[in-house]
């Protein structure tokens, strides 16, 4: 067990390094010069005073060679601090920091509700034996993956809020602002996880050992929740850990829709004031949600599923 | 004797003849036997599907719409009648007007030419990308595998609208560098399912066979490897368009698309947006155009990926 943590942390710390290597070559190396772009960013190019360009070259160390730059960022970016805000002149750590609290709180949110919806319509659709309810319930995945995110929640604050005024429309406000959002972010991701579980339900109701569990006298409710739940879980979960990088990065769409203060609002207005450090930090941080998540559910796989650390070393998969 | 003129004497009708039995399994999406549709068996598939015969019909009308707009509507996007404004959907204007009293269904028409493009270039980039670097790792193997698809792993551990959103910091707004961004964010997975096909086929009985004639690796790759792999990475590119149009639209929602007047779709719903309390048709039916859009290339890819070849 010891072994199995000791390689995941390392391949985590390596899968970081990577992803700040790549972020460093999209928003450092490919633009012609950041530093036009920065110096020009909120205003007309071509007025820039060359004195000031110069200076914000060498403030930031762009008139070093890029590997002497790479070296230097990186060595500060170990330590949490990945320069200042161009826009704020703020520290970029500490401007994802404040930002952070109210994501954490939606894209949770939103987890829980899309585990819940998604995981409830899949047991349903599985479990009943109507066959209109299981084609309507299995229809609903589908449509959930194909609307757009901030149709949903412009629908739903016309619907809720406006109509029926039962949820504010814009801001931080409580619970009770949380609803709209996390409920807009929840059905990408519930439906995504509504088809995987679905789909390893069924698989796993036709394996052996539901038989001989039902053969054993286990009622149809415990056979389904508990012996082919419990081995169906694991695609599910996989899928999860993916998802959630994908809830936060949701929330750049969900948080400007609903006008919510956090990190999406701070990563939109970071693209376009093309605030290059901050939207390096943001890049990063997403790739820390899905390392850590990933993490977590790798080393939970050994709880549902004790086989699995006695076949890790030969299992192949990234951090 | 030359050895490249025996292989493509022998290799040309031992190919062609077995090909439809070939033993990869049969999850290849190539043409059934005698490489040409049947046109029966296809109305039959899809009439008793009505789903996908809709989801047809609906991709159908949104690539006429990008072609030739006159077909469905003869008034202007981009001009607009101001006493007319904030008219709801009526027969005259069938999703209604905006602020400026333009005519909302012609500009959702109009704009279906600058969503689909710009969903072709995100799905083109992907594929030819991603299925370029799946090839090579696939097919060359070693080190050359391990490198590749360490980066692959490293793009997929960065979620893909951040880095878009950072492509996009990078290179500027428009619709082609929008297309271009989320292009790039969805190419590790073109490039997982090309290596894996690779692999797959590589290791088969034919390609061993014909590997063992002295065929160079170059006509191996080619006339084997390739056309047997690209089955699934198709598939892919299909469902990869009902996200590209998803992503593009979200990225041209947050303003990042084509400039103001041009009507793109997820534009249209953010300009429609600061009208939501009087007038619901400016966000609700664009958004409706893109969701039919998406569901119906999804429901087409679901089609493709094993339904088709299903049937018998």
């Amino acid at each position: 067990m010891r072994r199995y943590v000791i390689k995941r942390l390392a391949q985590a710390a390596g899968v970081l390094w990577a992803a700040y290597t790549v972020s460093f070559l999209v928003l450092d190396y490919l633009p012609g010069d950041p530093v036009t772009a920065m110096a020009s960013a909120g205003m007309d190019s071509g007025q820039i005073d060359p004195q000031q360009i110069a200076a914000l070259r060498h403030e930031y160390g762009f008139d070093k060679p890029v590997l002497v730059q790479y070296a230097d960022y990186l060595g500060r970016a170990v330590r949490g601090d990945f320069g200042d805000s161009v826009a704020t002149g703020r520290p970029v750590t500490s401007t994802l920091a404040d930002a952070l609290p109210q994501t954490l709180q939606l894209t949770g949110a939103a987890l829980l509700l899309a585990v819940l919806l998604g995981g409830g319509l899949a047991v349903a659709a599985t479990y009943t034996t109507r066959r209109w309810l299981r084609q309507f319930l299995l229809s609903l995945p589908p449509l959930g993956v194909s609307v757009p995110t901030f149709w949903v929640g412009l629908l739903l604050v016309e619907a809720f809020s406006f109509r029926l005024r039962w949820f504010p429309a814009f801001g931080n406000d409580g619970l009770q602002g949380l609803v709209l959002p996390a409920l807009t972010l929840a059905i990408p991701t519930g439906a995504q996880v509504a088809q995987v579980l679905a789909k390893s339900l069924l698989t796993a109701l036709d394996q052996a050992y539901v038989e001989t569990a039902r053969a054993k006298g286990a009622g149809r409710w415990r056979v389904h929740l508990r012996h082919a739940l419990r081995n169906a879980s694991l695609p599910a979960l996989t899928v999860v850990g993916l998802l959630v990088g994908q809830l936060v990065a949701g929330s750049v769409v969900v948080e400007t829709v609903f006008s919510r203060d956090g990190l999406g609002r701070v990563t939109a207005a970071a693209v376009t004031a093309q605030d290059i450090p901050l939207v390096q930090g943001v890049v990063v941080f997403g790739a820390l949600i899905f390392v850590t998540t990933n993490l977590v559910i790798d080393l939970v796989y050994p709880l549902l599923d004790p086989r699995i650390v006695v076949a890790s070393d030969r299992r192949a998969s990234f951090a | 004797m030359s050895q490249s003129l025996v292989d493509a004497d022998a290799d040309d009708p031992a190919e062609a003849a077995p090909g439809p039995t070939r033993p990869t399994d049969g999850t290849g999406t190539g043409p059934g036997p005698g490489r040409r549709i049947d046109v029966r068996r296809l109305l039959r598939f899809l009439l008793r599907r009505p789903g996908l015969l809709l989801s047809v019909v609906v991709l159908v009308l949104v690539v006429l719409a990008s072609f030739q707009p006159g077909l469905f509507t003869s008034q202007d996007p981009l001009k607009g009648v101001p006493t007319q404004n904030f008219h709801g959907p009526s027969g005259a204007h069938w999703f209604g007007t905006d602020e400026l009293g333009r005519d909302v269904f012609s500009r959702v028409v109009h704009g279906a030419q600058l969503s689909l493009k710009a969903t072709l270039i995100a799905v083109a980039v992907a594929f030819v990308v991603g299925g370029l670097l799946g090839v090579v790792a696939g097919f060359v193997g070693r080190w050359v595998d391990d490198v590749l698809m360490r980066c692959v792993d490293v793009l997929l551990s960065i979620p893909a609208l951040f880095l878009s959103l950072a492509l996009v910091t990078a290179l500027g707004y428009g619709t082609v560098k929008v297309a271009v961004a989320v292009g790039i964010a969805s190419v590790a997975s073109f490039a997982r399912v090309a290596r894996a096909e690779v692999l797959r086929v590589r290791q088969a009985l034919f390609v061993e066979a014909s590997r063992s004639c002295g065929a160079r690796w170059y006509s191996v790759l080619g006339r084997h490897v390739l056309p047997n792999a690209a089955g699934p990475v198709v598939v892919l590119a299909t469902l990869d368009f009902g996200a590209s149009i998803l992503a593009v639209s979200a990225l041209s929602f947050l303003g990042y698309g084509a400039p103001p007047p041009a009507p793109e779709w997820g534009t249209l719903i953010s300009d429609g947006r600061n009208y939501l309390a009087n007038a619901w048709w400016l966000t609700a039916l664009p958004g409706l155009a893109i969701a039919a859009t998406v569901l119906a290339t999804n429901r087409i890819a679901r089609a493709l990926d094993g339904e088709w070849s299903r049937q018998r």
